[in-house]
């Protein structure tokens, strides 16, 4: 310390560039203190992301045998809930007569679906407006204008594609990554 | 703050300015760890851990906080809710070991910080309350490790809840009633484990309070330093920020290094295997220690072995609490005015003992409760107590001190040959704040 101060009489000898020996450690140390303190904020903040437990929970397995066309059910997927409906004939021409052009997220019913299985409508039993459940899955429910879905919490109408029609929704419903394990069983995730 | 010439802050621009007059929060700031105060310019690096101390207890609230947010305080699931951070929580490992090891990193710091303390004289006057705020913040910190240490449920928590309220047990009268009302019940048990979860995580807040009371008390006289002789002009002082600033902030990247160390090196090497049990009201561990940092403690506690008088159990129980107690009177029972050990050459040697006495203390409190550590434990605790009840008060009164320099710049700048007048009070008087 004391030879700090005895130094300060004297201008400190400048190396090349003017950068002095004493500023480079300063801003390296710095520096480092500061990317090291920024890495620390990594596990600060992802513990709070889904931890190891819960990501298992991301695969069902759904048989989907005893469902009837016309039939839709619930099931649960992250914590979430998801419609798994069998359309009838008249619901799948009724969603392909749609023209896309005049949807507000155009998809047709094939996009939405898996060949060869287009009467199994898969989708998130999430509305894409603020997150609620829609009405129309169970027996006796509120279908909606379009004859899919209604969610009842601000209004939505979605079709028989689960295609949003009406009201505040911004998209379709969402359709989760799935696979057919066999002609009456799906996992999904 | 404490000394006419500490630098007066200045606002560089007009938005400071206009902070300044409602918020001087900047300036509050700028006067307590900024260039508005001056430190004597002879810090060694045992002034570093104060700042340490005041980092580790930091990490403690950043990644208790964040335990929190997956911990289970539920007798049925505390411990796999720890399982569960360590196994499943993202970086959960990190974080428990972070917050596991950085217990022990404090009371490493806050150890080294009171010995720094006892050798250099800082609790002599005038900073007898930075003294004894200081050892309330050890007492809150030692009663917030134990509680932690409760909280994952293993065997080990459950024994030292046992235990140290059993402690409470030893008071005559009312000690059982006591008990039962530390625990909520006859043995821990759930409420046990929510009221130490509660105050787990109050405690921290409260010495964090504490702590900006002995900060406080310390910037009124100032930092003491190694030759204990008081600041006496601009020449003696430097200002805290960059000087010190830099020299902690050195003296923090290696506290790091060593933290860094334990976590990912050596992440249960302090801590007991046995806690790894889930706890078991049916069977007590074959030998049941407390972490290292209680060990000297813990050897005070069962040095006493024979019923006199008083049972043996509350003598123990006595003896450990006295054993800290004893330091809030510290500033009386060292009256000498020769405040660094550097010039008290006596004092010099029987401070080392003490250091042995207690590391000898902390290796008995570690081992089993079987003889010949029993008696060894009862001289080491009996030496623990002459040295501050009977060496000190003499050492003090007898002592021949060493010359001291004249003042902090003369024997930084080479001018120890200038001595002081013969001891007697200019060397303690208070600085001309």
């Amino acid at each position: 310390m004391a030879a700090v101060e005895l130094n300060e009489g004297a201008p400190p000898a400048a190396e090349e560039g003017g950068v002095r020996r004493r500023d480079f450690i300063n801003i390296a140390a710095v520096s480092f203190a500061g990317v090291g303190g920024a890495v620390l904020l990594y596990p600060l903040l992802n513990q709070m992301n889904p931890s190891a437990d819960i990501l298992a929970l991301a695969q069902i397995d759904v048989d989907i045998a005893a469902i009837q066309p016309g039939q839709a059910i619930k099931t649960i997927w992250r914590k979430q809930p998801i419609f798994i409906r069998n359309l009838t004939p008249a619901e799948i021409q009724a969603a392909n007569a749609v023209d896309t052009g005049t949807l507000r997220d155009p998809q047709t019913l094939g996009e939405r679906t898996r060949e060869g299985h287009a009467n199994w409508l898969i989708t998130l039993g999430v509305c894409t407006h603020l997150g609620c459940v829609p009405l129309g899955a169970a027996e006796g429910e509120n279908r909606g204008e379009y004859g899919g879905y209604f969610c009842p919490c601000h209004g939505s109408h979605y079709d028989t594609a689960a295609r949003i029609r009406k009201g505040p929704a911004p998209r379709n419903l969402e359709v989760p990554e799935y696979e057919f394990t066999s002609p009456t069983a799906v996992r999904i995730g | 703050m404490s000394f006419p010439w500490a630098e007066e802050y200045r606002p560089k621009n007009a938005f400071m300015r206009y902070l300044d007059d409602r918020l001087p929060l900047p300036r509050l700031v700028y006067n307590s760890v900024g260039g508005g105060y001056p430190v004597p310019r002879n810090l060694n690096y045992m002034w570093n851990f104060g700042v340490l101390a005041g980092l580790a207890l930091v990490i403690q609230i950043v990644t208790g906080i964040v335990l929190a947010m997956h911990y289970n305080s539920n007798a049925e699931t505390a411990f796999t809710s720890v399982e569960h951070i360590m196994r499943n929580v993202n970086q959960g490992w990190f974080l428990r070991y972070a917050h596991a090891n950085g217990a022990s990193f404090f009371f490493i710091v806050t150890y080294l910080h009171i010995f720094r303390g006892l050798y250099y004289g800082s609790y002599k006057a005038p900073r007898e309350m930075v003294w004894m705020l200081g050892l309330v913040i050890f007492l809150l910190m030692m009663a917030t490790a134990f509680m932690g240490y409760v909280l994952p449920w293993g065997q080990m928590s459950f024994w030292a809840a046992k235990v140290i309220t059993g402690l409470f047990g030893a008071i005559p009268l009312v000690g059982e009633p006591i008990q039962n009302w530390l625990l909520g019940g006859y043995a821990p048990d759930q409420p046990t484990l929510t009221r130490f979860f509660s105050l787990h995580y109050l405690l921290p807040f409260v010495i964090a309070g504490v702590i900006i009371l002995h900060i406080w008390a310390l910037h009124i006289p100032g930092s003491s330093n190694p030759t204990g002789v008081d600041v006496k002009s601009p020449q003696d002082t430097l200002p805290f920020h960059p000087y010190y600033t830099a020299k902690d902030g050195f003296g923090a990247g290696l506290g790091m290094i060593l933290l860094a160390i334990l976590i990912f090196f050596l992440p249960n090497y302090l801590g007991d295997p046995v806690n790894y049990v889930p706890a078991d009201p049916l069977s007590t561990p074959s030998h049941i220690t407390p972490e290292w940092y209680f060990w000297p403690y813990y050897a005070i506690l069962r040095a006493f072995t024979v019923d006199f008088i008083l049972p043996a159990k509350l003598w123990g129980v006595l003896a450990m609490f006295a054993s800290i107690l004893l330091l809030f009177f510290l500033p009386w029972l060292d009256k000498g005015p020769v405040r660094s050990g550097r010039y008290r050459p006596k004092f010099r040697i029987f401070f080392w003992i003490l250091m042995l006495d207690i590391a000898v203390l902390g290796w008995l409190g570690g081992l089993p409760a079987e003889e010949p550590y029993v008696m060894a434990s009862q001289a080491a605790t009996i030496y623990y107590f002459a040295h501050f009840l009977i060496i000190l008060p003499i050492l003090s009164a007898v002592e021949r001190t060493l010359p001291l320099p004249l003042s902090i710049s003369e024997s930084v700048l080479g001018g120890e040959e200038a001595e002081a007048p013969p001891t007697d009070l200019s060397g303690t008087a208070p600085a001309q704040a």
